[in-house]
């Protein structure tokens, strides 16, 4: 019950990027057209869903103030936590390596159109925020971890799904010059956040 | 000034107007609008970043003919990584309230997108001294966004600046009120909008046409 409750508050209340402004720049960049702006939010899900249980490990078996006491009384105060940057990004990054290479072989036509956006999975801050997030929130078993980078992952893609589709429509419309493209999307975001907002507060 | 001729003077000064990374090349959007709130952390964070985004430069651009291109994302990420540990762990000594507002977008400086935009873009094709005042550039560029932002949104939000009460009483006992919603991270993005619209105007060339 606990797992349904956190994903369903990471899906709206707690949103990557309507709360916390994480994986701002591909959501701007890629929201273009639906059919791209799933695909880079099936892609962002996964990674989430995988690096986060396997930083959750290393953060509490590893790296966590006394979290080699299981290797023996004298390691019990060995604090590796300064590492956890530096940690969290490589399994981050060895993974969106992994999913670049899938998708590359098994889905060429979403590998052209995600482009360049596809290795920047890595430097999406969603992917590193959740773990980082993860780190400041200790959870209390891998299930919830699991739980929260799932939420946290159909969030993203829900929002990004969203944005391309107003965008879609966004054509027909007469922006002023200056706005048009950057701008105006930036401002449906704001739009977008303050309803989002109305989700706060909700207890399931 | 043989040092800033030419190319060297462009990457320097490109990024603060043209070539933005926050309003035309769309890097770096996440950090700039969550931290921007009140003056103090912005101006924090856009020193954190310039000093990243320069020193990383640098790294990578001596580095750049030894990096393999396959692995290329994952050492700059090191470096990257690296560069930040250091800075938050300085952070945590010097200025530590501030390091606990920033919370975990201190962290998020290594996915940064202007350092990744600008570490592939520029410091992989180019020397060290043009790569570090690329930098700079990219990071005085994003930090001047960021003051804006965070002058605005300080001064009409809490009526302060760094902390400092900056509209009179009298203006409250006339029955002035602060602005909450100045406070709520949406209007972050309405300010930047606003930044866009003025900068396009005058940059007629950058008008999107989509």
């Amino acid at each position: 019950m606990d797992a349904i409750n956190l994903i369903i508050r990471s899906i709206f209340v707690d949103n990557m990027i309507f709360a916390y402004f994480l994986g701002m720049c591909s959501f701007l960049a890629v929201s273009k057209d639906v059919k791209t702006a799933l695909g880079l939010g099936v892609a962002v899900t996964f990674v989430l869903v995988l690096t986060l249980p396997i930083n959750y490990l290393l953060e509490n078996y590893m790296l966590k103030d006394g979290a080699l006491a299981w290797l023996g009384p004298q390691f019990a105060d060995v604090d590796l936590s300064v590492f956890s940057l530096l940690v969290f990004i490589a399994v981050v990054a060895s993974f969106t390596q992994l999913v670049e290479m899938v998708v590359e072989r098994f889905s060429p036509a979403l590998y052209n159109s995600l482009g360049i956006f596809l290795p920047l999975i890595a430097v999406n801050c969603a992917i590193l925020g959740g773990s980082l997030f993860m780190q400041q929130r200790e959870f209390a078993n891998i299930g919830m971890a699991t739980a929260y980078a799932f939420g946290s992952g159909i969030g993203w893609l829900l929002a990004i799904v969203g944005m391309a589709a107003i965008r879609e429509k966004l054509e027909y419309s007469n922006v002023p010059k200056p706005l048009k493209g950057l701008g105006i999307t930036f401002i449906i975001t704001a739009l977008m956040a303050i309803g989002f907002m109305s989700f706060s507060g909700i207890n399931i | 000034m043989a040092l800033l001729s030419g190319k060297t003077k462009e990457a320097l000064l490109g990024p603060l107007n043209k070539n933005n990374p926050v309003i035309v090349q769309v890097l770096g959007i996440c950090s700039a609008l969550a931290v921007t709130s009140k003056l103090e952390p912005a101006i924090v964070m856009a020193i954190a970043v310039t000093v990243v985004t320069a020193l990383g430069n640098v790294v990578i651009s001596l580095l750049r003919k030894t990096i393999p291109n396959r692995i290329r994302i994952i050492v700059q990420l090191v470096v990257v990584a690296a560069l930040v540990t250091i800075v938050s762990e300085v952070l945590k000594a010097y200025a530590y309230d501030v390091n606990k507002q920033l919370s975990v977008y201190v962290g998020l400086i290594v996915t940064n997108c202007i350092l990744m935009g600008r570490l592939e873009a520029f410091a992989l094709g180019n020397g060290p001294w043009a790569s570090f005042l690329d930098g700079i550039g990219n990071g005085i560029g994003y930090g001047w966004i960021l003051v804006a932002v965070g002058f605005v949104r300080e001064i009409f939000g809490s009526g302060t600046l760094f902390g400092h009460k900056i509209i009179p009483q009298s203006f409250y006992d006339m029955g002035y009120e602060n602005n909450g919603f100045m406070m709520l991270a949406p209007m972050a993005l309405i300010l930047v909008a606003i930044i866009i619209w003025i900068h396009r105007t005058k940059n007629k060339e950058l008008q999107e046409e989509a």
